[in-house]
């Protein structure tokens, strides 16, 4: 078993590691504070590729793996989690379905500026009343003459407003239930299409999340992704693929906590001596590092076994699981090593812990992956 | 334009060790970085040639590591890059340095501008970027923070104390950068994989026309007796006082009972 990063891989964690500490660390609390979102950052990282890494050459990626790219989702989130899943939401959740479901048209129309940076994309599947249970659309598509009528909304959509591309899924037949969701592309800007109101979130707060709302949006028939009735299958395959990223993002969250835990515990006199001198913090940081780990191969193997072309989707919802509850455990461990300090704004751990809550919830809460683990090992 | 970047591979830290028994830089276990200054050099030619086209090459002389170096600049957006390497470059003091460096310049052939950063961080002499210039027989002007180039004209704000100077010259030319004339652009992931697969060719004191004596440790002049690191001065004490009248008595009162006057 190969265990360590190859010399590319490590280049890369390398390149995003230091603009995530250059470009994207120092502004971080500040954003948090402001619940802004950087068009900057996200433009900044489209130059860089970071959008492009794991898309082919001629998609205007830089044909690298799935590793790598959750080796960036993972460094840009130590520094800034809503960066990391802004990065993710283009990619995981809008390049890749279009990528792997789309025609050649459809790839040198959209995924292309996702790849090149050019654009960012979004996910628009949640509904007021279809969180989990996705079959529950209301969201409906008529097909009349050359397109399709979009009617309905969206919620907590990632990326809303500020993406220019977005995968949406609608009922094109009611009676099919499942099989009667499809996905279309929808770009900002069509008739119709809007954005109701800003999310006031708990954490994740320089990650943009809006409401889409659709009111007679004309989409033509060449933005039916995949085939009629195709959407469902769409949906999860590529949820599956998005939550490594979440996987990633947590780990990178986790991660940042730790290493303020150590800094900190290293430097904090009571007693006459740092308190990392004490066993009981001590033994707190050598379990959130253990924990980190763990969590960490979980991750590497899931996208591991993408970049091989094997199943993934129990591995992935498995490295979601275990990374999301363990960032919670550790960032809920560092605001107590860093004790009143932890829970002031003027420390950043406070922001990790509200952070790391989000990454337990979505692209399917870990009760949903828990399903799918129970349903994978039960059949 | 035909652009040449010399770049130097350095030690990624200020508290450089040293050796005190071989007075050599103890590089073991020290990350390998662009120096800091050259990375503002490939930054200005990479807008030289944005604007006027052209091509930027990098080179570098040092060991056979030093071609991550050139890979990261390749990553950032140099066109070529070329290792100049051999045990007979070993020893070095700027002057060989600087002669081996011309000599690898003048087998590129037509040159219309070469860039260095005004100094490495690491022996901080500021020369071999001058002494270059002479080499090639070139015009050369140092601590540039701005570069504009209309044909043959170039025109360079050159940064001292003071001010600037406005110095105009024509290409070829040698300019050496400060770090306030731009800020580096940072490695793409297309640019790294790009690098990652890109050959960079040696080349050898075979492949250059030089003369063997002046190359590495027999060219050169400078010869290093001892490397240390200089004793932490102590800080000086500041006399705070409400008028000097009163600060001065203080301190003659000091002086007195230090025996000093």
């Amino acid at each position: 078993m190969q265990i360590n990063l190859t010399d590319e891989q490590k280049i890369m964690q390398k390149l995003v590691r230091d603009f995530a500490e250059k470009e994207v660390a120092p502004g971080a609390a500040e954003r948090d504070e402001k619940e802004e979102f950087s068009r900057e950052i996200a433009d900044a990282m489209g130059e860089m590729g970071f959008a492009g890494i794991c898309f082919p050459e001629k998609y205007g990626g830089a044909e690298a793996d799935v590793l790598s790219y959750i080796l960036a989702v993972e460094e840009l989130s130590r520094a800034d989690s809503g960066v990391g899943i802004t990065l993710s939401a283009t990619v995981s959740l809008c390049g890749w379905p279009i990528y792997s479901f789309g025609t050649e048209e459809q790839k040198q129309k959209y995924l292309v500026p996702l790849a090149e940076g050019a654009k960012l994309g979004a996910f628009g599947l949640t509904e007021p009343n279809a969180g989990t249970d996705a079959a529950g659309q209301q969201t409906i598509a008529e097909f009349k003459d050359d397109h399709y009528l979009l009617n309905g909304s969206k919620i907590f959509i990632t990326n809303a407003g500020e993406a220019e591309i977005y995968v949406v899924f609608a009922m094109t037949d009611r009676s099919k239930g499942v099989k009667g969701i499809s996905a279309f592309i929808v770009e900002k800007g069509m008739p119709g299409f809007s954005f109701g109101k800003k999310e006031h979130k708990m954490g994740i707060h320089s990650s943009i999340t809006n409401e889409l709302i659709f009111q007679d949006v004309k989409v033509p028939k060449g933005n039916l992704l995949g085939k009629e009735g195709e959407g469902f299958k769409i949906a999860m395959a590529t949820l599956d693929g998005g939550r490594i990223g979440v996987a990633a993002q947590a780990l990178g969250i986790a991660q940042a906590a730790l290493d303020y835990a150590v800094k900190y515990s290293k430097e904090r006199v009571q007693f006459g001596k740092p308190i990392a001198a004490n066993q009981a913090i001590a033994f707190m940081l050598a379990d959130m590092a253990t924990k980190i780990d763990a969590a960490r191969l979980l991750v590497y193997r899931a996208a591991c076994l993408k970049d091989l072309g094997l199943p993934y989707a129990k591995e992935a919802a498995m490295a979601k699981m275990f990374a999301s509850d363990i960032a919670m455990e550790v960032t809920s461990d560092a605001v107590q090593i860093f004790g009143g300090y932890g829970y002031s704004r003027e420390y950043p751990v406070e922001r990790l812990m509200r952070d790391a809550k989000i990454t337990q919830i979505y692209e399917g809460t870990n009760q949903v992956q828990r399903m799918v683990i129970s349903g994978s090992i039960l059949r | 334009m035909e652009i040449v970047v010399c770049v130097k591979q350095v030690p990624d830290t200020t508290e450089v060790k040293i050796d005190s028994v071989t007075n050599t830089l103890i590089r073991q276990g020290v990350p390998s970085i662009v120096n800091p200054f050259d990375k503002h050099a490939l930054e200005a030619a990479l807008q030289l040639k944005e604007k006027h086209g052209g091509k930027v090459t990098v080179v570098t002389m040092g060991p056979s590591q030093a071609k991550d170096a050139l890979k990261e600049c390749v990553a950032i957006g140099a066109d070529e890059a070329i290792l100049v390497s051999d045990r007979a470059f070993g020893g070095a003091d700027t002057l060989a340095t600087s002669y081996t460096l011309a000599c690898a310049i003048k087998k590129l052939g037509k040159v219309d501008m070469i860039i260095c950063g005004k100094q490495a961080i690491d022996g901080d002499t500021a020369q071999v970027g001058p002494e270059m210039a002479e080499h090639l027989d070139m015009a050369q002007v140092t601590c540039v923070s701005k570069i504009e180039v209309e044909g043959n004209q170039v025109k360079v704000e050159r940064e001292h104390e003071e001010g600037y100077e406005v110095v105009e010259t024509q290409i070829p030319v040698l300019l050496t950068v400060i770090k306030s004339i731009n800020e580096p652009r940072f490695p793409t992931i297309k640019g790294t994989m790009k690098a990652n697969k890109k050959e960079i060719p040696t080349w050898t004191a075979d492949d250059m026309e030089v003369d063997p004596g002046q190359l590495g440790l027999k060219g050169s002049p400078t010869q290093v007796r001892r490397i240390f690191t200089p004793p932490q001065r102590v800080q000086g004490e500041i006399i705070k006082s409400d008028t000097a009248r009163e600060a001065a008595a203080i301190l003659a009162g000091k002086l007195l009972t230090a025996k000093i006057v």
